[in-house]
């Protein structure tokens, strides 16, 4: 018997004409299984229940004292009572009245809730303070004692007892729209005000009730499954419908007195009780339901991160790398979609090397894969991708990539990654000193103690300067700046030799920003660690990485060390994207754009997957795919078969 | 901490005399005369007249009332109508039981709704559904009639708890967790599901955080991510249904007391209801005022220390 009112709904909706919307809402609701079955079921209650008296085989008191207790039969569908009244009938008749009180409530409190709602949420002021400080007394109120008393006072009326607990529950109603229409009501003065002339009660009824009739629904619905348990009960304990009148509380109470001889007495009464306040809480979540999907549009699902555990296809063609000086190697990577109509490749085929010690910068626009590549290297790709086929290696030992549990294994220990957004990166409810301690421990068998000094350590090597005092806080306590380099920190806690850095300056002030590279710097060339670091900007390539490789509709179209890049682009899209940066657009001139978009993974060109954007393009370009090709030795690759033709533009070098 | 504690029971303290006026007025113009019903039909009017008067029946209604708060202050709530006793004393000797009765549905409700909750939200698809269904079901159940199923059940026909009655804990703690068992599971199932439900939901909504995937990153274990760190956040919306499954749990303790013939504060409700019993049903609602704002007193503080930005603030 628990009473859960629902949160309150956002209200940022457009608003919509009133009849349309709740046609286009019953239309969902009608369309979902449960939906449609609770609907056909409350009607054919309702309207069984008001026909008793047509339908029901025997009156509601008529004895059968030669046929007491029956189960089931043909003369009594449902059995008989102590008294060999048909169970059918009784529950027929007793439904009037058990339906009525909860119409009854319902009634009471959307009428009540719903005026008193908007009246707060509309005129707000100190009528709104008063309404809530009065609705919140009301709530805390011993309702059910309440009701007892009424019934004392009213002469064991339900009516009254009815009506009071719909006044009772309003405050729940109350809160629904009061929300609505406090959302609305900054936008109506404005709407007002220019449409001088549209009345209160037009905007009231055209727009907040129409907004909220959904919620109204919802909030009726589990309202009236929580009225009905309130009725059966008090009718149960012989409150406000006095035996022999019947009533489906009362029948559970009779069948009680026969518990021991003939139990089935209580499936019948149970039965009706449960499926009805199960139809009303269905009837209240199909409408939940449609009015998220009436406002989200068609189902747009959320990228869920968890492990995934990837295959690796046996037909690998690649073998492991002979530098001992790559610590990590990513070979003929493919990332595909596992959800959808048909798998798509994110990436495809990519091969990537980190040498020790160097910077590594990986460049494109959104939805190259830069991202999705490095969470497949540990495993921590979001549900709906898998790593279709493809070898790892992390210092010379390979990554089993299926394998969920060794791949748990070598994160934070082995490679480390730190995000774009610092402070949601971090848990809220926990300390930072905690949190870091606590991926200490899980690397180490530090005792709490070590941990603790380990810590204070760790914050000062990401150059924090009171690192006790960072210790204490928590996340929402710390600047961008603070809490990228307490996530840097956490990253290095488990000492890995590589660490992954996705676009770690992109959500920092730009004072900021300098410093996390000098950070990033710092630890390249004081501890020797190799990173990786995925990026938009090229400001922030030129600035520390050794090497980068660019990334365009899934794969790699060139890789070479920065100057390379910088001074002799051999692939258009790299020489349009550093055009099209401020970092390296001539000045004077107009910031150049690249025409056209990032082609989605289902309807990449078959043949050079830049070639519809580039400006450098000729025939043969769409007519197979492109290899990599080496620049020369140890001078990286690039992807494209007409380099000659890109036009070489001299360069300031900084 | 402490002050937002204080700040809570001051912020109570106008509810609780709200609540004491409005029982009052509604008990004080109940039908009935309980002078006329206690002195008898032979009574001659002297008697009348002077039970009346030691009621405090002859004085104005603000005047009782006063008399009321005066003693109420004091920790005197009057006499019972119908024993005589103090009604202190008499209800002090029943809140256990249903103090008892709370405690088994927060345990049972706390431990398994978060359980099933946390499992509900790893798992996806049929199982989710299955979850889904069984909870409908749990939710759909009135717990006065589970009550009498369970007693049909488990005490009439497997004989393993007894149908009805109250052992106190200080008379036999086994014996007081038999008598509990029952009734706990009639007025926790519907608690338990709701709790269930919500604690998934928020879970669900915690696993998607950009900070899982940062701790996963960073090696920390997926038992700590799940029960530690996601558990920790998913809790507060949690905390608030359970505050509400608490609260109406005792409205339905006065259904599954009846049911069990439980001597506890619901079951007496129906009875001093049933008698015009003025103080006890006016100590009653105070009492259960004092529980409710306990509750959810509990709930605030527990929510502080879930959620550091609620406490700094």
């Amino acid at each position: 018997m628990s009473v859960v009112t629902p949160a309150a709904p956002e209200t940022s909706a457009p608003p919509a004409a009133a009849p349309g919307r709740f046609v286009a809402i019953g239309r969902r609701v009608m369309r979902k299984p449960l939906g449609a079955a609770s609907v056909v079921y409350l009607v054919l209650l309702v309207a069984a229940c008001a026909a008793a008296s047509l339908i029901a085989p025997y009156g509601p008191l008529a004895q059968d004292l030669t046929a007491v207790d029956q189960g089931p039969s043909a003369a009594h569908l449902f059995g008989t009572d102590s008294l060999g009244r048909d169970l059918l009938s009784r529950l027929l008749f007793g439904g009037q009245a058990t339906l009525l009180g909860v119409a009854e409530a319902v009634i009471v409190t959307t009428v009540l809730g719903v005026s008193m709602g908007v009246l707060s949420g509309y005129v707000g002021g100190w009528l709104d303070r008063v309404l809530a400080r009065v609705a919140d007394v009301l709530m805390s109120l011993p309702s059910i004692i309440i009701l007892l008393a009424v019934l004392v006072l009213f002469d064991q009326s339900m009516l009254a007892a009815m009506v009071t607990f719909g006044v009772l529950g309003s405050t729940a109603m109350f809160r629904v729209v009061r929300g609505v229409a406090l959302g609305l009501r900054e936008e109506l003065y404005v709407a007002a005000a220019r449409v001088c002339g549209l009345s209160h009660r037009r905007i009231i009824t055209r727009h907040v009730l129409s907004r909220a009739q959904g919620p109204i629904i919802v909030q009726i619905s589990l309202f009236a499954s929580v009225a009905l348990v309130v009725q059966t009960g008090l009718s149960y304990l012989g409150l406000g419908i006095q035996p022999p009148a019947p009533s489906w509380g009362g029948m559970i109470a009779d069948a009680q007195q026969v518990l021991i001889g003939d139990p089935w007495q209580l499936v019948p009464p149970g039965v009706i009780v449960a499926l009805t306040v199960l139809a009303f809480g269905l009837l209240g979540d199909s409408v939940r339901d449609a009015l998220q999907e009436h406002r989200a549009g068609r189902g747009i699902s959320k990228a869920v991160f968890r492990e995934v555990p990837s295959t690796s296809s046996a037909e690998d063609r690649s073998t492991q790398p002979s530098d001992p000086d790559t610590v990590l190697a990513i070979r003929d990577l493919t990332i595909t979609t596992t959800s959808g109509p048909e798998p798509r490749n994110i990436v495809t085929s990519m091969d990537l090397d980190l040498r020790q010690g160097e910077i590594l910068g990986i460049v494109g626009e959104t939805g190259c894969g830069k991202s999705v590549t490095m969470l497949a290297a540990l495993g921590l790709l979001p549900s709906g991708l898998a790593v279709t086929s493809g070898r790892v290696w992390l210092s010379g030992q390979e990554i089993a990539l299926g394998d969920a549990r060794h791949l748990a294994g070598l994160r934070g220990s082995q490679i480390g990654m730190v995000f774009q957004e610092p402070i949601p990166s971090l848990d809220p409810a926990f300390r930072v000193g905690s949190q870091l301690a606590e991926v200490v421990r899980a690397h180490t068998s530090l005792s709490r103690r070590a941990a603790r000094d380990r810590v204070l350590e760790l914050l000062r090597q990401v150059s924090l300067t009171d690192p006790a005092a960072v210790a204490a806080r928590y996340p929402h306590q710390l600047s961008g700046g603070m809490a990228q380099r307490v996530a840097i920190a956490i990253a290095l806690a488990g000492g890995p030799r590589v660490l992954i850095a996705d676009e770690p300056t992109t959500a920092l002030d730009v004072s900021v920003q300098a410093e996390i590279l000098d950070l990033l710097r710092e630890l390249n060339s004081a501890a020797g660690m190799s990173i990786v670091l995925v990026t938009h900007d090229w400001g922030v390539v030129a600035d520390i990485c050794d090497r980068a490789a660019v990334l365009y509709a899934g794969e790699i179209v060139e890789l070479a060390p920065v100057a390379d890049l910088w001074n002799r682009p051999r692939h258009p899209y790299t020489a349009d994207l550093m055009a099209a940066n401020p970092y390296f657009a001539p000045p004077g001139q107009a910031l150049r754009t690249i025409p056209g978009r990032v082609p989605e993974p289902g309807q990449r060109p078959s043949g050079c997957r830049y070639e519809p954007r580039c400006a450098v393009s000729s025939p043969d370009c769409a007519e197979s795919a492109v290899p990599l090709t080496l620049a020369g030795p140890g001078a990286g690759a690039f992807r494209c078969r007409h380099s000659e033709r890109i036009p070489h533009q001299a360069r300031s070098t900084t | 901490m402490i002050r937002l504690v204080a700040r809570r029971l001051l912020l109570s303290i106008p509810l609780v005399f709200i609540v004491s006026v409005l029982t009052f007025i509604l008990e004080a113009i109940v039908p009935g005369d309980p002078a006329r019903e206690i002195a008898g039909a032979n009574a001659t009017q002297a008697e009348y007249q002077q039970i009346r008067h030691i009621l405090g029946l002859n004085l104005p209604l603000w005047d009782q009332y006063g008399h009321w708060l005066a003693g109420a202050i004091r920790g005197n709530l009057g006499t019972s109508i119908f024993s005589g006793q103090q009604v202190v004393t008499e209800l002090n000797v029943m809140a256990p039981v249903t103090l008892s009765l709370m405690a088994g549905v927060f345990v049972v409700c706390s431990t398994l709704g978060v359980l099933l909750g946390v499992l509900g939200a790893r798992k996806e698809g049929a199982s989710g559904r299955i979850i889904d269904a069984v909870s409908m079901l749990g939710l759909s159940l009135p717990a006065f009639w589970v009550a009498v199923v369970l007693i049909g059940i488990f005490a009439v026909n497997l004989k393993l708890f007894p149908a009805t009655g109250f052992t106190p804990l200080t008379v036999s703690p086994a014996g007081w967790l038999r008598s509990l068992v029952l009734p706990v599971v009639a007025l926790a199932l519907g608690g338990v599901t709701g709790v269930a439900k919500q604690t998934r939901e928020s879970m669900r909504e915690v696993l998607d955080r950009p900070f899982i995937r940062s701790l996963r990153a960073a090696g920390v274990s997926e038992r700590s991510i799940i029960w530690k760190h996601a558990l920790k956040n998913a809790a507060p919306p949690a905390l608030t249904v359970l505050g509400l499954v608490l609260v109406s749990a005792l409205a339905g303790s006065v259904f599954v007391e009846s049911v069990f013939v439980l001597p506890g504060l619901g079951s007496a409700a129906v009875q001093a209801t049933e008698q015009h019993d003025l103080p006890v049903i006016e100590g009653i609602a105070l009492y259960f005022t004092l529980i409710t704002i306990v509750i959810n007193l509990a709930v605030d503080v527990a929510y502080g220390w879930l959620n550091p930005k609620v406490r700094v603030a």
